[in-house]
């Protein structure tokens, strides 16, 4: 029989379940997250049409790159879009849901009808709020153009259609981070408010000196969150115009030279690796505040 | 699922449908059709054999993918393989209709998948990009003993490589459409000349019309106006060499194009990028506005009978007159073969059908926009528009398709969406939008 090591060795079983446990979803990952990710950014050094063998692709080295910045003329709009897109989510739709769980955690009235109602927007999908979206924007039909008779083009105008999209899709934030958050504030000690009554601190002192810092690792989900949702923004676009017009996003510029008739695969993996770049460089920030944090 | 007795029975259970009893010739279409990447010369030689007489011994069941999903059109789809079902006992038709814009957008991923033996599509570049690459079958056979389809039909219809790869069903011209009853109602007349259209255009708006109403919120509809200045200023043969990429975008040519669009820009309906061609469609029919440049398809958004009776067009007016007004544009809509149909001798029946007039006389029946492309088709059952459509293009001296048909799809849809959606943002700096267009088109045709 074998000398006993103490309680943390592992039985022969042990190891082979531990192992396969590792690796199965390392496979997995690899196959399903890393292979297409990292084939994308290889295609995205080519000029495959997408008909025919993969082979018939001739390398071109960066000039897709050169090309999507330099000629291309929705690249940039794209990416200011997408930046207004993080900076409205995070400044506006993100902080307002926070603020929303905090009033629905003092137990008013009926809360469970507020959180439900608030909660509604997120369980449709992106393109049915789209679509519930028409019909207060439409210039002609449009709720609002209805009752302030005014006629203004709430989609099709480029100076406004962004700014439409963003309350749209802000009301759907909104309670996706409400929800998040209430969840969150319901785990917190109420002890530590309790003393920080006692130690005659008011709401506002508790709430951003001990209840906000006890809440980090939420906090750190709501904004990665807020990130990712931001920067692959697509659906909504995509329903009201299939991003054109002044609703360019990166994710609809993918699929537009990707999926459609046009088929400049290599030209949308450039657009694409230049997203994921920019993602990484957020997940990055993320990672390293993690690290910080268990040091 | 009971549980299973023994250990062999369960494993047998693992294995989906598809693999049990798989022999080697089941085994070798689906590769082939999984996707084009594992097909060798020999393999097609191998599983096509043998099958390429069309003659009247097609039977078993041919796969027909349309793209008419629009209620009209699929009624005229289905009436015409009825009668064609009708006579040829053998054959069935199993048509599989798939919506019009995701036929489009996903036709790459569809030919080189497991397409349907007979599949709709356009003449055109794309159709010779196809038969190019080897997604489409040679359909020369369909067009032995084919009688009453013109030269410029037959030629609309032939690959790169000297063989046809298309049969026309229908087409429809582009031009501008007017209600009789409100020209009538305000005394105007057809315009002649570009001049004559501004005066029109005018008077239209004193009247409190829109004088030409206008939607591109889809992004194409604009091509259409572009391409009919384009056939104006240029003429067609300069059309054609521009599609093709041989011309530069920032000549002084395009640049004129896009300078008399300019020019005609106040008597368009304003915020066109918001609004759909059907939307636009219902300001003609209202009568709100006076003219439309559109496909005939605007009928559509007219009630059949008086409502259609009332819509009448007349071809865009000259702009040069050393270039003249006899170019039109009329799209062709049609068939094709896929490379490897599984019923090769009733795919070529069912094509040869489609070009035949009494297939024709079924879908012009049944959907009144389009007209026959076999000049044998019998045109006393058309209704005015359709005789007038029929006569229009019939009159023209060349034909042109459509931007997005006459040229590479990823340069239409990636380059000129965009490129004339920001013209009607702010057509002011035509030179930066054409320099712009010019260099991304280098890039895509270089490719």
């Amino acid at each position: 029989m074998a000398k006993y090591k103490g309680i943390n060795q592992l039985s022969g079983l042990d190891r082979v379940v531990v192992g396969l446990m590792v690796v199965v979803p390392t496979l997995l990952v690899v196959w399903l997250v890393w292979a297409p990710a990292i084939g994308s950014v290889l295609l995205s050094f080519t000029n495959w049409d997408g008909v025919g063998p993969i082979s018939d692709a001739k390398f071109i080295g960066i000039q897709n790159y050169r090309d999507v910045v330099s000629i291309y003329p929705p690249f940039w709009p794209a990416v200011q879009h997408n930046l207004i897109w993080l900076a409205v989510m995070f400044l506006v739709a993100t902080p307002f849901g926070m603020f929303l769980a905090v009033l629905l955690d003092r137990e008013l009235r009926g809360t469970r009808v507020y959180q439900t109602a608030i909660y509604l927007p997120v369980v449709l999908s992106l393109a049915l709020v789209g679509f519930i979206w028409q019909l207060i924007y439409s210039r002609d039909q449009g709720l609002i153009n209805q009752v302030t008779g005014s006629t203004i083009d709430w989609y099709g105008d480029p100076r406004y259609n962004l700014w439409a999209a963003l309350v749209a899709s802000s009301w759907r934030h909104v309670g996706y981070v409400m929800l998040l958050y209430l969840a969150g504030l319901k785990g917190v000690d109420p002890s530590l408010r309790e003393a920080a009554k006692v130690d005659g601190a008011n709401e506002r002192t508790t709430f951003f000196k001990v209840v906000f810092p006890v809440m980090a690792p939420i906090n750190i989900i709501v904004l990665v969150i807020t990130v990712i949702e931001s920067l692959r923004a697509f659906d909504l676009a995509w329903v009201i115009n299939k991003g054109r017009n002044g609703l360019e996003l990166l994710g609809t510029l993918v699929t537009s030279n990707v999926v459609g008739e046009a088929s400049r695969i290599g030209f949308g993996s450039a657009i694409a690796t230049i997203m994921l770049v920019l993602s990484s460089f957020f997940v990055a920030l993320y990672i390293r505040y993690i690290m910080r944090e268990q040091q | 699922m009971p549980r299973p007795a023994t250990q062999d029975e369960y494993l047998a259970s693992l294995v989906p449908d598809s693999v049990k009893g798989v022999s080697r010739r089941t085994l070798l279409r689906g590769a082939l059709g999984a996707g084009a990447l594992l097909a060798t010369p020999s393999l097609l030689a191998a599983c096509g054999g043998g099958s390429s007489s069309s003659g009247s011994s097609a039977t078993g069941t041919v796969t027909l993918g349309s793209n008419q999903s629009d209620a009209v059109p699929k009624a005229a789809v289905q009436s015409m393989v009825n009668a064609f079902q009708k006579a040829n006992s053998g054959l069935t038709v199993k048509i599989n209709t798939i919506d019009h814009n995701s036929f489009q957008e996903n036709i790459n991923n569809y030919l080189q998948g497991s397409p349907d033996d007979v599949f709709s599509w356009f003449a055109g570049y794309r159709m010779r990009f196809f038969a190019k690459r080897d997604l489409a079958g040679d359909i020369s056979d369909a067009w032995k003993g084919m009688s009453g389809m013109t030269d410029a039909f037959k030629k609309a219809s032939t690959g790169d490589d000297g063989k046809q790869y298309f049969m026309p069903a229908t087409y429809y011209p582009w031009a501008m459409f007017y209600r009789k009853s409100v020209f009538q109602k305000h005394g105007y007349e057809v315009p002649k000349t570009l001049d004559d259209l501004r005066t029109l255009g005018a008077q239209m708006k004193k009247d409190g019309l829109v004088p030409i109403a206008f939607g591109d919120k889809d992004g194409w509809p604009a091509m259409g106006t572009f391409d009919q200045l384009n056939l104006r200023v240029n003429g067609y043969d300069f059309h054609v060499s521009l599609m093709a990429g041989r011309e530069p975008w920032n000549s002084d040519k395009v640049k004129k194009v896009f300078d008399t669009w300019a020019g005609l820009l106040d008597l368009h309906q304003p915020d066109a990028l918001g609004r759909t061609w059907q939307e636009a469609a219902q300001t003609l029919q209202q009568g709100k506005a006076g003219t439309y440049l559109l496909g005939s398809f605007v009928a559509q958004q007219f009630k059949q009978g008086a409502e259609q009776d009332d819509l009448d067009f007349f071809g865009f007016p000259e702009v040069d007159s050393t270039i003249g007004a006899d170019a039109v544009e009329a799209p062709i809509d049609g068939y094709m073969m896929s490379k490897r149909p599984k019923n090769e001798a009733g795919a070529l029946k069912m094509l040869s059908y489609i070009g035949s007039p009494e297939a024709q006389n079924v879908l012009v029946k049944a959907d009144p926009s389009v007209v026959a492309s076999n000049g044998k088709a019998d045109t006393s059952g058309y209704t005015a528009l359709q005789k007038k459509s029929a006569e229009f293009v019939a009159s023209a001296k060349s034909i042109a398709q459509f931007m997005d048909r006459d040229t590479r799809p990823d340069f239409a849809s990636t380059v000129m969406i965009p490129a004339i959606q920001q013209f009607l943002k702010n057509p002011k700096d035509i030179d930066g939008l054409v320099n712009s267009i010019e260099k991304q088109k280098q890039s895509i045709f270089a490719s």
